[in-house]
C-alpha cells in the first residue's frame, strides 16, 4: 500500500485522484481520409480515421437496410516499451469489437444503406486507458467525416488503486492498480454506450467510481467539442449568428 | 426572409425545444431538436435544419452530377458520380427506344473514362441511382478545366438564386458547370479559369463565413495575380 498514491495524495505522475491527464484532440489530421482526429490522453498518442460511407467490399457483407461499421483497433509495433507484434493480437481484436459496439449506438447507420463505414484506430504511443481515448477520437472522426450521428461518444476510465478510487489511470495504475473500469457515454442523449469492468468493486466504490468516469467523460466532450467547432467555425467558442 | 435563427452546431447538440416539423440533419426527440451532422442550423418556420459543412455526395432526384464513366455492360454504363453509390446509366436512354444490344456497340457514345454531365432521374437508396443525359446541357464533356470541392460546400458556391455562381462568371468570363456532387467544369480563357478556381478555393475555405459573396467579389474585383493551377 502507498506504492502508487504518496502520503500527500498524489500519485505517480503526480495528479490529484479525480485529475485528468493533459489532453489534446485535434480535427482533420489526415488529408486522404474522410474524417480524422487525433487525441494525445497523457502520453497516449492516437490517430483515428473514417473512410466512407462506400461501396462493401466483399459484396455478400452489405445490408441492404443499413450501413456497417467496420473498427480495426490497432497499436504500432513502436507503441509499447518493448516492441508488439504489428499482427493483430486476441487483445487488440476484441478491442475493435468493443469499439465498434460502443460507436454504432451513435450512429445513423439505416441513413447509408448497402455501404460501409471504415473506421482506423491507430495508436502511437500507448499509456493506458487508449480504448477510451481511442473511443473519443474515433467519434470526432465519424462527425468531421459527416456521417450522420445522433450524438458524440466520448470515452474515460476510472478505477482502483491503492485502495482509491481514481480517475483516468495511466498504464503503472492500469497494471499494478487494483480496479479498471473504461467507460464510454452520449453525454446529450445520457446514455452508456461502452462498460467494462475489471477487477472488483463494493457498490458504495462503484458509484463513487461511474460519476468520476462520467465526469471525467464530461471535461473532454468539452475539449472534443472546442477541437470541431475550431475546425469548422474557426474560433474555440461557438458562435451565434442571428 | 422572414425571421430565420441560426446557429452552429455539432453532432448531439440541442437546437431548440418546440414545435416545429423536422426538415434535414436532425433528430426529434420529444419536442427538442437535436443536430446530427457539423454545420448550420436554421430555425424557420418551415421548420428546423441543419446545413451540413462536411460530408459526401448522396444522391438525390434531379440533381445535376458530374461522373465519369468506370465500365460498361451490353445494356448500361457504370459511372462514377463522387458518391458510396455508383449510378447506372442504361443504354436505352441514350440510343432510344429500338436499341439492340446485338446492333449497337455502346463505346461508340461513351467509352471508360468519359466525362459525362447527368441528371439523377431515379434514386431510393435501396437500388443504384439513374442516371439520364438527355437534356440540355446533359452528356459528353468535350472540354474544360474540372474543379474538385466539398460536395458539402456546392450549396455556398451558388450562393442564394445563383448570386455566388452569377458574380464569378462575370466576372470570369467563365462558364461554369456545377455538379451537386462536388466536380466543377470550367470553360472559358485560361486567366478567368485561373481566376475561378481561386475564388472557388476561397468559398470552400471560408464557407461557414457570413458576407462571403463581398470578400469574393473583392477578390474577384482585385483579380491581378494569378496562383497555381490545382488539377
Amino acid at each position: 500500500m502507498g506504492r502508487l498514491i504518496d502520503e500527500n495524495g498524489l500519485r505517480v505522475d503526480g495528479r490529484r485522484v479525480n485529475e485528468l491527464r493533459p489532453i489534446k484532440i485535434e480535427v482533420g489530421v489526415l488529408k486522404n481520409a474522410d474524417g480524422s482526429a487525433s487525441i494525445e490522453l497523457g502520453k497516449n498518442k492516437i490517430v483515428a480515421a473514417v473512410y466512407g460511407p462506400k461501396e462493401v467490399h466483399p459484396k455478400h457483407m452489405a445490408r441492404p437496410d443499413r450501413s456497417i461499421l467496420r473498427c480495426r483497433y490497432h497499436m504500432s509495433p513502436f507503441s509499447t516499451e518493448t516492441r508488439k507484434s504489428p499482427a493483430p493480437s486476441r487483445r487488440e481484436i476484441e478491442i475493435s469489437k468493443v469499439i465498434r459496439e460502443a460507436l454504432e449506438p451513435a450512429l445513423i447507420l439505416e441513413d447509408y444503406p448497402r455501404t460501409a463505414i471504415d473506421v482506423y484506430i491507430e495508436v502511437l504511443q500507448a499509456d493506458g486507458g487508449s480504448r477510451v481515448a481511442g473511443i473519443t477520437a474515433a467519434a470526432t472522426a465519424l462527425a468531421d467525416a459527416g456521417i450522420n450521428m445522433r450524438d458524440l461518444v466520448t470515452g474515460c476510465a476510472a478505477g482502483k488503486v491503492d485502495g482509491q478510487i481514481v480517475l483516468d489511470l495511466n498504464d503503472i495504475e492500469d497494471k499494478e492498480g487494483e480496479v479498471d473500469m473504461p467507460i464510454a457515454v452520449m453525454l446529450n442523449l445520457n446514455q452508456v454506450t461502452l462498460f467494462q469492468l475489471e477487477g472488483i468493486l463494493t457498490p458504495e466504490e462503484f458509484k463513487r467510481a461511474f460519476e468520476m468516469a462520467l465526469e471525467g467523460c464530461k471535461k473532454i466532450y468539452q475539449i472534443q467539442r472546442e477541437a470541431l467547432i475550431k475546425k469548422y467555425f474557426g474560433s474555440a467558442e461557438p458562435i451565434q449568428v442571428e | 426572409m422572414v425571421n430565420i435563427k441560426r446557429k452552429y452546431v455539432i453532432p448531439g447538440d440541442l437546437i431548440c425545444e418546440g414545435n416545429y416539423s423536422p426538415l434535414a440533419n436532425v433528430m426529434k426527440i420529444g419536442n427538442r431538436f437535436y443536430s446530427t451532422r457539423v454545420g448550420m442550423a436554421e430555425i424557420s418556420r418551415e421548420g428546423v435544419k441543419v446545413i451540413p459543412l462536411s460530408g459526401i455526395y448522396i444522391p438525390r432526384v434531379d440533381d445535376i452530377v458530374i461522373g465519369k464513366i468506370i465500365d460498361y455492360s451490353a445494356f448500361a454504363w457504370e459511372v462514377d458520380i463522387n458518391s458510396c453509390f455508383s449510378a447506372y446509366l442504361p443504354a436505352q436512354s441514350v440510343f432510344g427506344k429500338d436499341f439492340s444490344p446485338a446492333k449497337d456497340s455502346l463505346v461508340k457514345k461513351f467509352d471508360i473514362g468519359d466525362l459525362i454531365v447527368g441528371k439523377i432521374v431515379a434514386f431510393d437508396r435501396t437500388r443504384d441511382p439513374l442516371l439520364s443525359v438527355s437534356g440540355p446541357g446533359l452528356g459528353k464533356v468535350s472540354k474544360g478545366e474540372i474543379i474538385r470541392i466539398a460536395p458539402s460546400k456546392v450549396p455556398r458556391l451558388i450562393g442564394k438564386k445563383g448570386s455566388m455562381i452569377k458574380a464569378i462568371e462575370n466576372y470570369t468570363k467563365c462558364k461554369l458547370n456545377i455538379g451537386q456532387n462536388g466536380l466543377i467544369i470550367a470553360t472559358g480563357p485560361p486567366e478567368g479559369i485561373l481566376l475561378a478556381i481561386k475564388a472557388i478555393r476561397l468559398i470552400e475555405e471560408e464557407a461557414h463565413i457570413a458576407d462571403l459573396t463581398k470578400k469574393v467579389q473583392k477578390l474577384l474585383e482585385e483579380g491581378g495575380s494569378v496562383g497555381k493551377v490545382d488539377r
